[in-house]
C-alpha cells in the first residue's frame, strides 16, 4: 500500500477522475438540455383515452402525453380524487396536453391510468398549429373552400388551402412590417422635423407646407398598402375547417389561424424526422407568438449575437490599447501596480453592480445629455436617454474589458524581447515596433481574451435586464429605415428569453420545454460564437508562431 | 603563444596604422566613454577610433563589457532604464548622444545583428523590406530589387529564391543569420555591429557566416563581438582586447595575436584566462 502511494498512481488516478467528473458533468448537462429541449419539435403521437372517472363519468380525451408520473395511492384518496384504496403503493397517472384552449377549462390535465378503459393512437387525428390559442386536436370533418363544403379528397386539400392562406398571411405581414412600417417611420420623422423647426422658431407657413404636403402624400401612400393590407387578410379568411374535437363537437376555424396541419398518427418515422427538422427551423426563423410561449425566438438571437458582437467591436481596442500602455509605456511605478490590482478586482465585481451603474451612467447621464443636445425635438420622449442595444453593449464592453486587459497584458509579456531588439535596431520606433511586431504577435492573446469576454457576456442576463433587454421587442435593431441601424432600440435576448419564459409565462406547462430549448440554443450560439473566435485565434497562433525560445 | 594563434598567411594584407588614421579613414570614434548600469560601472574611459571598411574585432572574457560597448554603437542600452552613459561616440563628427539625435535615423546608419537569429514571424521577402517599409517604401520593383541585393549580399539568394513568400521561421539557424543580416543590410547601414552572431550555429553555418563577413567590410565598416578568438583572427583587420569593462590593447589583428605589447592580452590569448 505504501508503495502504491510512493507509486505515484494515486495521484495519477485523483487528477484523472477530477477531469472525468468535469467531462461528465458538461456532458451531462448538454445532454440533458439537448434532450429535453429538441423533444419539444418532435411529432409525439397523438393518444385518444376512453376513461370512467371514479364519479362514473365518461368521456374521451385526445391530446399528447407529455410526462408520466407515480403518484402515492394515499395522497390521491386523501385529495378526494380516488376513493377506494386501489392496488399498489402508487398510481400512475399522465400528463395530457390536450389543446383546444378555447374550448376546454385547462389545456393540460392529469389523467390517473386506473381511470382509462380504452386507449388508442386511431389514424387521421390531426394536430392544427394556430397562430392563437395554441395547438388544436381532432378529425377533420370537413372543408369550406369559398364557401362550398367539401368532403372529398380533404386531406390534400387542406393542406393546399393552409399554404395559401399562410402565404397570404405572410404577405400581410411582410406589407405590415415592410412598407406600412417604414411609412409609420416616415411620419414619425415628420412630426420631429415639424417640432425641431417650431423649437428653433424657424417653422414658417411655407416650412409648413411643405411637410403638410408631404404628410399627405404618405396618407395617400398609406391608404393604398392598407387597402392592399386588408385584401390579403380578407382573402386569407376565405376559407375555414370543420373539427370534430374530443367533446364530439364540430369546431369551426378558419383558415387565417391555421399554420400548419400535421398526421402524426399516420406519419413515418422519416415523415417525423423531416417535421422535426422543420419545426426547428420555423423555431429559429419564426418570431415569438403568444407571450412567448409559441413560435420562434428569432429575435432573441439576432439581439443576443448583434449586442455580443457590438460589444466585442466596442471592448477589443479600449481592452487592447489600456494593456498596451500598462504593460508598454506606464513602467512599473506603485500606481501602476495599483492600477492593474484594480483592474483585475473589476472582474469580480457582481455583474448586476455594472448593470445599475450602466443606468445611472450610461443611460440616464450620458444618454439623456444625447437627447438634450441632440434630439430635443423628441423631448419629453427619450431616444437615447432610455435602455437600449448602446447602452447594454457598453454595460457589457466595461463588465468584459478586464479580462481583455489581463489576457492582453500576458500576450504582451510573451513576445521575446529579441524580436523587440530586432526591429529597433533596423530603425523602428517604439511605436512602429508595437505595431508591426509586437501587437501582431499578441493577437492569439488579445483574441484569448475577447474569447472570455465573448463567452462572459453572451450568458450575461442580470445587467442587461437595467439596460435594454425586453420581453417582447417589436423591430430588430437592424432594418431597412434609414439610418438602418437603430442602436437606440431595445431588444430581445435569449438568456432573458429563458428567464421571461420559465418565470413569467401565463402557461407554466407550456413553457418548461422552451425553456429547455431555448437553453439548448443559448449554448449552441455560445459555442458557435467560440469556435469561430478560436478558429481565428488559430489561425493567428500558425501565422504569427514565435521562435522556440 | 603561436600554437594558439590561427593561420594567418591567407589574410589580406590592409594593414592600417591605427595610431596615425586619417580623418576619412575613421567610421566612429569613441571618445572617453564611461557606462554605469545602476551603480555599477560596466565600462570605463574607452577611447578607440574604429577604421572605416574594415572588420574590427572585439574579446575578452565574458562580462568584460565587450557587448555592452558595441550596444553603445547604436545605442542599444537606451531600452536599459537604469543604464547611464558619459563621453562620446561620434559618427560623421556627430555625438549619437547629443540630445538633437534622432535614435532610429541612427539605427538605420548603424545596423545590428544580435547573437541568435531573431527573423520576424513574417515571410522571408517581408523580414528583408522590414526597414524599408518602414521608411515608407512601396514601389514594388524598388522593394523587389532591395531584396536580392541584400540576399545575395548575404550569400542566401540561391537557397531562398523560390521561396521569398514563405514564413522565414522555417530557414535553418544558420540561413537564419544569414537574413537576419540581409534584413540590416537592405537599409543600406555605414556600420554593421554583430553580437556573437555565430554563438548559436553549427560549425558549418559558422564558416559561411564567416565567408561572408570578409565579404562584407568591402561595402560596410565591421564591428563584431566574438567569444571566439580563432574567429576574431580570422575575419577581422583590428581586433580590441577588453578586460573588466576597460580596453587593454587595440591592434590590427596580426599584431594583436602574434606581438602583444600587453601582459594581460598575452595571458587571455595564450588561455591562461577566460
Amino acid at each position: 500500500m505504501k508503495l502504491w502511494f510512493k507509486s505515484g498512481s494515486p495521484w495519477v488516478w485523483m487528477t484523472a477522475g477530477a477531469v472525468s467528473v468535469s467531462l461528465i458533468s458538461v456532458i451531462g448537462l448538454l445532454l440533458l438540455i439537448a434532450s429535453r429541449g429538441l423533444t419539444y419539435f418532435w411529432p409525439a403521437d397523438i393518444h385518444q383515452f376512453e376513461i370512467t372517472t371514479q364519479a362514473g363519468v365518461s368521456k374521451t380525451i385526445i391530446g399528447e402525453i407529455y410526462e408520466k408520473e407515480q403518484v402515492p395511492t394515499q395522497q390521491l384518496v386523501e385529495s378526494g380524487v380516488l376513493f377506494k384504496e386501489t392496488q399498489g403503493e402508487t398510481v400512475e397517472r399522465l400528463l395530457i396536453k390536450t389543446g383546444n384552449r378555447e374550448y376546454v377549462d385547462l389545456d393540460f390535465q392529469w389523467l390517473l391510468t386506473t381511470y382509462i378503459q380504452q386507449e388508442s393512437t386511431p389514424t387521421g387525428l390531426a394536430v392544427f398549429e394556430r397562430s392563437k390559442n395554441g395547438n388544436f386536436y381532432g378529425y377533420l370533418d370537413s372543408i369550406i373552400q369559398d364557401g362550398k363544403v367539401v368532403t372529398e379528397n380533404k386531406n390534400q386539400l387542406l393542406a393546399e388551402l393552409i399554404e395559401r392562406a399562410v402565404e397570404l398571411n405572410d404577405k400581410a405581414l411582410d406589407l405590415q412590417n415592410g412598407e406600412i412600417g417604414a411609412i409609420n417611420y416616415e411620419f414619425e420623422r415628420l412630426r420631429l422635423k415639424q417640432r425641431k423647426h417650431e423649437l428653433e422658431g424657424d417653422l414658417t407657413e411655407q416650412v409648413k407646407l411643405e411637410i403638410e404636403a408631404q404628410r399627405d402624400a404618405l396618407q395617400a401612400e398609406y391608404l393604398t398598402y392598407e387597402k392592399e393590407l386588408f385584401e390579403y387578410r380578407n382573402l386569407a379568411k376565405r376559407d375555414s375547417v370543420i373539427i370534430k374535437d374530443m367533446r364530439g363537437e364540430l369546431v369551426t376555424i378558419q383558415l387565417n389561424y391555421i399554420l400548419d396541419v400535421i398526421f402524426p398518427n399516420d406519419m413515418s418515422t422519416i415523415e417525423k424526422l423531416g417535421q422535426f427538422g422543420k419545426q426547428i427551423g420555423k423555431f429559429i426563423v419564426n418570431d415569438p407568438r403568444e407571450a412567448n410561449t409559441e413560435g420562434g425566438v428569432f429575435p432573441a438571437i439576432f439581439g443576443t449575437v448583434f449586442m455580443v458582437m457590438l460589444m466585442a467591436v466596442i471592448v477589443t481596442p479600449f481592452g487592447v490599447i489600456a494593456a498596451v500602455y500598462l504593460h508598454e509605456y506606464a513602467g512599473n511605478s506603485a500606481i501602476t501596480k495599483i492600477i492593474r490590482i484594480s483592474v483585475i478586482n473589476l472582474a469580480g465585481v457582481p455583474s448586476i453592480v455594472y448593470g445599475v451603474f450602466g443606468l445611472g451612467f450610461f443611460v440616464y447621464m450620458f444618454g439623456g445629455s444625447i437627447d438634450q443636445l441632440f434630439y430635443p425635438e423628441a423631448l419629453p420622449g427619450p431616444t437615447f436617454g432610455t435602455p437600449g442595444m448602446l447602452w447594454s453593449a457598453l454595460t457589457l464592453a466595461i463588465l468584459t474589458l478586464p479580462v481583455v486587459i489581463v489576457s492582453t497584458e500576458e500576450g504582451l509579456s510573451r513576445i521575446p524581447g529579441s524580436l523587440r531588439q530586432g526591429s529597433l535596431a533596423l530603425g523602428a520606433t517604439k511605436a512602429e515596433t508595437l505595431w508591426r511586431i509586437v501587437i501582431p504577435m499578441a493577437s492569439p492573446a488579445i483574441m484569448t481574451g475577447l474569447i472570455l469576454a465573448v463567452a462572459r457576456a453572451a450568458g450575461e442576463v442580470a445587467p442587461l435586464m437595467l439596460v435594454g433587454v425586453v420581453k417582447m421587442a417589436p423591430t430588430l435593431p437592424l432594418d431597412g429605415n434609414f439610418p438602418f441601424v437603430h442602436l437606440d432600440r431595445k431588444f430581445m435576448h435569449l438568456g432573458f428569453h429563458i428567464y421571461d419564459v420559465g418565470f413569467q409565462s401565463p402557461n407554466v406547462e407550456a413553457a418548461r420545454p422552451l425553456v429547455y430549448a431555448t437553453s439548448f440554443l443559448l449554448v449552441t450560439v455560445i459555442v458557435a460564437l467560440n469556435i469561430t473566435a478560436i478558429g481565428i485565434r488559430n489561425h493567428l497562433r500558425e501565422k504569427y508562431k514565435a521562435l522556440d525560445h | 603563444m603561436i600554437s594558439m594563434a590561427p593561420d594567418m598567411s591567407n589574410k589580406k594584407s590592409s594593414i592600417i596604422d591605427l595610431s596615425n588614421l586619417q580623418e576619412q579613414q575613421i567610421a566612429l570614434r569613441i571618445k572617453s566613454l564611461d557606462l554605469y548600469y545602476a551603480e555599477k560601472q560596466a565600462l570605463e574611459n574607452i577611447t578607440m577610433n574604429i577604421p572605416k571598411g574594415q572588420v574590427t574585432a572585439f574579446i575578452g572574457p565574458s562580462g568584460c563589457g565587450k557587448s555592452t560597448l558595441l550596444r553603445c554603437i547604436n545605442r542599444m542600452n537606451d531600452l536599459v532604464d537604469t543604464c547611464k552613459i558619459e563621453g562620446q561616440i561620434l559618427l560623421h563628427n556627430q555625438n549619437i548622444y547629443d540630445k538633437s539625435v534622432d535614435v532610429a535615423s541612427l539605427r538605420r546608419k548603424v545596423g545590428m545583428v544580435f547573437q541568435r537569429p531573431n527573423p520576424f514571424p513574417k515571410s522571408i521577402y517581408e523580414n528583408v523590406v522590414y526597414g524599408l517599409r518602414l521608411q515608407g517604401v512601396k514601389d514594388r520593383r524598388v522593394l523587389d530589387e532591395v531584396v536580392e541585393n541584400a540576399l545575395r549580399n548575404a550569400a542566401l539568394w540561391n537557397e531562398v529564391k523560390d521561396r521569398l513568400h514563405d514564413s522565414a521561421l522555417g530557414l535553418s539557424g544558420g540561413q537564419q543569420q544569414r537574413l537576419v543580416i540581409a534584413r540590416a543590410i537592405a537599409i543600406e547601414p555605414e556600420v554593421l555591429l554583430l553580437d556573437e552572431p555565430t554563438s548559436a550555429l553549427d560549425p558549418i553555418s559558422t564558416l559561411t557566416i564567416e565567408e561572408l563577413i570578409t565579404e562584407l567590410k568591402n561595402k560596410y565598416t565591421v564591428v563584431i563581438v566574438t567569444h571566439n578568438m580563432q574567429q576574431a583572427a580570422r575575419v577581422s583587420d583590428q581586433t580590441a582586447f577588453m578586460y573588466m569593462g576597460q580596453l587593454i590593447e587595440h591592434a590590427d589583428t596580426n599584431t594583436l595575436f602574434t606581438t602583444p605589447s600587453k601582459k594581460k592580452t598575452e595571458d587571455y590569448i595564450t588561455g591562461r584566462y577566460g
